[in-house]
């Protein structure tokens, strides 16, 4: 079952709106996903993130907006779309009191796959899961649970994956293989859709979206982004850095003062005017100043604090 | 998970994809049913349990009862008359006294429940063989102490007698035993109640077993999940409501086979027509115990709103009350409910052997109210999280 597909473009969307009691959780949002990419989606919590996604399985229906995903129309389509695409929602949403395996077969039977079983016992072997395949679902650690969540979004081959914060409260060896497994299903040609706040995690994305109170910030490569934030930014380590953040904290020209481990990271758009506001400190002795590009961070913090400004 | 294998392409037939889909719901809950001990113990334990518990109270020859007697001659004969009721164990003389009136009080009062009355002249009569009556006054506003007590005093009274007046083998009673039964007349049959259990615990059951059902997917958090995938609301509906038709098959043969081998209730009718027509019943509660499902936003509401429905099911269907003595509207009420009908057809079958031909009006009510049942409930299903 192939859809009416012909382009390169998996999700496209135009001027998605929803709202909840009055508060708008999703403004205007448009965005296009390119077939076999795996696309970030960044954001504070409460940003609309889940919102967007669920609007784009079918799961909410948007008041506002357009658009196709797999082309087919996210509006009439649903049930088309429900079978090509796989959503891992935020909570473990498998039954915790069904086995890994009947867990497994009841997915494989819900789409009809011919041989439930057998799809069941592939993806039981292919997820490492052998000899726990009787456990309760419920049973199974949280880096487990996310894995077999995973192997039961991707049981009936969908061509889109959704995943909603797929990687909280995970270990990082846990998160690294899944990062692993994802790129591995991106190189097959499926299409991944990921939600996050781990900057690590973005900086795998082949595209990232930043959508903050609703609204699309910023889109494009990670590259493309931290270019796009003309964000220039100060790195700087040395003793007392407690003191030099809120003495530096609402200079003109200071967007943001960011400790960093043992760094500060001092970042403002405009340079002229961060120059002359960290000046008197720049010779100090005992602190270390130097010029550094915009980590992924910087450019989401500024953007954070700047959208605040804006729409709260 | 390794990167260098690629994932199982899996064939996907789209032909028969209800039934698959509605297969694939009805295993999962078969599934958990099973992982659920409690709930599964409760399937026979509360059949059980219920029926033995009325069945018992029912059935359990009354002891001790207590009782006045209205002495209005103190004879020999009639303070042996006395002994030999004591003598039975059933009787427990309290009061004893010479006026009408306290008598009546006595019962009235529910002081007492049964009272023996000894006419003045009474020895005398007898020993002219004149055969005078000794009137047992009962209280059957409890039908069930009542009748049992009452049913069995004229063998008890006239062995004991036997033994203590010495009359001759075959004994024949020198005097007659009256017993009326005060209040209540036309006691029910305790045969009544065991069909009526079938009924009632049926409904109970099942109407919280559908009522859990969809919140508890919502509340788990899973219900997110399941709409995300192709599966339509009357699939979800059969998926959940056939697992259980099986389990109430199960309750209502329980039910009907100890009434059977412990209460002795016969079974006039035919077997199958009896099985079929439970069968209806048990999906008709289970399509409103699943739309209250849909209606609901928590499971403690799910409950509440089935012992709404289960009151006025156990207090207007006519198995707590005879349903020709209630008001006009009740009787209203109580056709729109699968009791009802459903009491109707149990006892007709189990006690007078009806057909089907007898029950159609009450089997198409059962089948109506399910099918509306259903149709509310695919309705009120939202496919969407809004």
């Amino acid at each position: 079952m192939n859809g009416p597909s012909g382009n390169d473009i998996a999700i496209d969307v135009k001027g998605l709106t929803k709202s909840f009691g009055g508060r708008e959780v999703v403004h205007d949002l448009s965005m296009q996903v390119k077939r076999g990419s795996i696309y970030g989606f960044l954001g504070p919590n409460g940003s609309g993130k889940t919102t967007t996604i669920r609007i784009l399985c079918g799961l909410l229906t948007p008041d506002s907006g357009e658009g196709t995903c797999l082309g087919y129309d996210i509006l009439r389509d649903a049930d088309k779309i429900k079978r090509q695409v796989g959503y891992m929602t935020q909570r473990f949403s498998l039954y915790q009191d069904l086995s890994v395996r009947e867990n497994l077969e009841f997915v494989a039977r819900l789409y009809g796959l011919a041989n439930a079983r057998g799809a069941a016992r592939d993806m039981i072997k292919r997820l490492g899961l052998s000899g726990r395949e009787e456990q309760l679902a419920g049973e199974l650690s949280g880096g487990w649970k996310q894995r077999l969540a995973l192997g039961a979004c991707t049981l009936p081959s969908p061509k889109l994956l959704l995943l909603d914060e797929p990687t909280a409260g995970v270990d990082p060896k846990a998160r690294r293989d899944f990062w692993n497994e994802i790129h591995a299903l991106a190189a097959d040609g499926l299409t991944v859709l990921v939600s996050t706040h781990y900057m690590d995690e973005a900086e795998r994305c082949h595209e990232i979206a930043y959508i903050a109170y609703g609204h699309l910030l910023t889109h494009g490569t990670v590259e493309e982004v931290i270019a796009g934030s003309a964000l220039s930014t100060y790195t700087v380590t040395g003793e007392n850095l407690n003191e030099l953040t809120p003495a530096l904290t609402g200079k003109p020209g200071v967007d943001m003062v960011a400790p960093f481990g043992t760094s500060l990271h001092v970042s403002g758009r405009d340079v002229a005017a961060l120059e002359a506001s960290i000046a008197p400190w720049r010779d100090k002795s005992g602190l270390h100043w130097h010029q550094s590009a915009p980590s992924l961070e910087d450019v989401f913090i500024e953007l954070m604090s700047r959208s605040k400004d804006n729409f709260q | 998970m390794s990167a260098v294998e690629h994932p199982a392409q899996h064939e996907i037939r789209d032909r028969f994809g209800f039934w698959k889909r509605s297969y694939a719901m009805l295993i999962k809950e078969f599934i958990q049913l099973k992982r659920d001990r409690v709930s599964f113990a409760m399937i026979v334990m509360l059949p059980v349990m219920q029926l033995l518990l009325f069945g018992y109270a029912i059935n359990t020859t009354p002891h001790n009862l207590p009782s006045a007697v209205l002495l209005q001659e103190d004879s020999d004969l009639a303070r042996s008359v006395l002994k030999a009721l004591e003598n039975t164990k059933y009787f427990r003389f309290l009061y004893e006294v010479h006026d009408v009136e306290d008598f009546d009080n006595l019962l009235k009062s529910g002081k007492v429940l049964f009272g023996v009355e000894i006419p003045r002249g009474f020895e005398r009569a007898v020993r002219r063989g004149d055969k005078p009556a000794l009137l047992v006054a009962a209280d059957a506003t409890d039908p069930v102490a009542a009748s049992a007590a009452l049913g069995s005093l004229g063998m008890v009274v006239q062995t004991a007698l036997a033994h203590d007046l010495y009359i001759g083998d075959p004994p024949e009673m020198p005097f007659e035993i009256r017993a009326h039964a005060r209040y209540n007349p036309a006691a029910s049959s305790s045969l009544n109640i065991v069909p009526g259990l079938v009924g009632t615990i049926l409904t109970m059951t099942m109407l919280i077993f559908t009522a859990l059902s969809v919140t508890r997917e919502v509340e788990r958090g899973t219900m997110e999940a399941l709409l995300s995938m192709p599966i339509k609301p009357v699939e979800v509906m059969f998926g959940k409501i056939i697992p259980y038709v099986l389990v109430g098959f199960v309750q209502a043969f329980l039910i009907i086979g100890i009434g059977v081998v412990l209460f002795g209730v016969p079974i006039l009718g035919n077997l199958f027509l009896l099985a079929l027509l439970s069968t209806l019943f048990i999906a008709t509660n289970l399509s409103i115990g699943y739309t209250i499902s849909t209606v609901v936003q928590n499971q403690l509401q799910a409950m509440q709103m089935a012992m709404m429905f289960f009151l006025p099911s156990i207090l207007l269907s006519g198995f707590m009350f005879p349903f020709a003595g209630m008001p006009a509207w009740a009787q209203y009420v109580g056709e729109c409910l699968p009791l009802t009908h459903y009491l109707r057809i149990v006892r007709a079958i189990m006690l007078k052997g009806a057909t089907m031909q007898n029950l159609r009006f009450d089997a198409l009510a059962l089948a109506i109210l399910m099918l509306l049942a259903m149709t509310i409930a695919v309705t009120r299903f939202r496919r969407t999280l809004d």
